[in-house]
């Protein structure tokens, strides 16, 4: 048995600042690393569907005819498999988590810009049009 | 003989952070009987692998725990990767090395906590979650997520370590040892706690080898059963002693999580120097074709995901073992020919998870 054995600790304690945040009054601590929630640029989206086929909880849905992207964030498990296999990296992890929100919301509805139509190129138009 | 009675326990327990019920039979204040029941919060994870692709299935067999996360993933992956044959980098090994043994770290202390709070010793409660939150910290700057990593995947793992941030990782840890050497010789000297746990649910080394204690409960009775003896990931390399205690009471397994945490400590220490340069992931092609037992130490003791493939995306078969399920025939052991007023901190002291145990 040893006596006084917390007392550096408990000094420690007395002149130091708080353990504790005071959140969500002050941001919580975050990192580069952290994964808050996923965020889309709808201008590079191609709705190819591969986050879509990728999200283990199936909370992306891709509307190829509608060009939509929606995202139930109720669902999403931020594990950021989405972002890593996204081609045009138009989704993006950001490090902030999301506010709290009630049951039924969540639903987030982007419309997107689709995929990219072949641009006439100078060579095509200048080529005659046969038939 | 005096009249039996049956008093629940559980599911809804102060000392119970997850729900597991006991009945309890009683001959006055000696328990006589024990009939555990489980499947309260069953959410049927092991059944998923057959709707989702082998790749994905990763992010669901971490989520069968909060706490041993990490090791449950790692446990998977290790499985797949056997299957199909993949040499996997060196540097992955290490890292996954560091990144189990710091969840090691936090599952002791999160339980160090719980345990001196469910016996009324609130300041070890919150001081053991003081330096949990170091441990965390670093485990969301590494990895990204505090409790879930997300960082395993098939074929290595998706985020690395600077040398810059091991260092300072490393650096941290030594700067926490004081406290935590502090804190546990608080712990296991302190008389009131020694009262209350020397020589309380003993379990022998023949019983718990007959009964399949598995980590620190097997390690407490003089057990040592310990699988990073098997040299998995880096464990093969590194220069480590399991830690073992031959009392087989609840001091001697409070004693062995206590002392387990400097173990890890120094794995971490060993590993960041020995880890070498090189690529942390390689390109996977194919799917697994066979079946295979993969095995790894949890906090809480063995766990072994056995894993079947025929060659498609989805796998065919995925059962778990956890050490929780494995620990309950010795919780029942324990339990018989205690007083009632001692079940709560026994019941700990084989620290139970249930969400592992029913998965």
């Amino acid at each position: 048995m040893t006596f006084f054995e917390m007392t550096k600790t408990v000094l420690k304690s007395v002149f130091s600042r708080p353990a504790t945040l005071m959140y969500p009054v002050k941001p919580a601590k975050k990192t580069e690393a952290t994964r808050g929630h996923v965020k889309i640029d709808p201008t590079k989206c191609i709705t190819c569907r591969i986050c879509q086929r990728k999200c283990p909880t199936q909370a992306i849905c891709v509307d190829v005819k509608e060009k939509t992207w929606e995202i139930d964030q109720m669902r999403c498990v931020v594990c950021a498999i989405c972002v890593d296999t996204c081609p045009t990296k138009s989704l993006t992890m950001d490090n902030q988590y999301r506010p709290a929100m009630t049951a039924r919301g969540g639903l987030e509805k982007f419309t997107v810009a689709g995929p990219k139509k072949k641009e006439l190129v100078a060579a095509d138009a200048a080529k005659p049009v046969t038939e | 003989m005096s009249k039996q009675i049956t008093i629940p326990f559980g599911p809804q327990h102060p000392v119970l952070p997850e729900p597991l019920h006991l009945d309890l039979v009683l001959e006055d204040e000696k328990v006589v009987d024990v009939i555990p029941t489980i499947g309260y919060v069953h959410r049927g994870l092991e059944k998923l692998v057959e709707k989702r692709e082998y790749t994905e299935y990763v992010f669901i067999a971490e989520r069968i725990c909060g706490i041993c996360s990490f090791i449950h993933s790692q446990t998977y992956v290790q499985g797949i990767e056997q299957i199909m044959g993949l040499e996997i980098p060196e540097r992955t090994q290490y890292l996954r090395t560091i990144w189990s043994e710091y969840s090691r770290l936090h599952s002791h202390l999160l339980w160090l906590g719980c345990f001196a709070d469910s016996m009324g010793f609130e300041s070890v409660f919150m001081n053991a979650w003081r330096l949990r939150e170091h441990i965390l910290d670093d485990l969301e700057a590494t990895t990204g997520g505090r409790v879930i990593q997300g960082v395993c995947k098939v074929g290595g793992v998706r985020r690395d370590i600077s040398p810059e941030k091991l260092d300072e990782m490393v650096k941290g840890l030594k700067g926490i040892e004081h406290q935590l050497q502090d804190l546990t010789n608080v712990f296991l000297h302190d008389s009131s706690i020694q009262h209350r746990l020397k020589g309380i649910g003993v379990l022998s080394k023949e019983d718990a080898y007959y009964f399949g204690a598995v980590g620190p409960t097997a390690r407490g009775s003089g057990l040592a059963i310990d699988i990073r003896e098997t040299g998995y990931a880096a464990f093969g390399k590194i220069n480590f002693k399991p830690v073992v205690e031959y009392d087989g009471d609840c001091y001697a397994r409070c004693a062995v999580r206590a002392k387990e945490m400097f173990t890890s400590i120094d794995i971490i220490e060993q590993c960041v120097k020995k880890i070498p340069d090189g690529p942390v992931d390689m390109k996977v092609t194919g799917a697994p074709d066979g079946e295979y037992l993969s095995r790894a130490e949890q906090p809480r003791g063995e766990v072994i995901h056995y894993i079947k493939g025929n060659g498609k995306k989805n796998l065919v078969r995925h059962r778990v073992r956890t050490p929780t399920f494995t620990n309950i025939p010795p919780l029942v052991t324990l339990l018989k020919g205690c007083e009632l007023a001692d079940v709560p901190v026994i019941v700990l002291t084989i620290d139970p998870c249930i969400g592992c145990a029913e998965r």
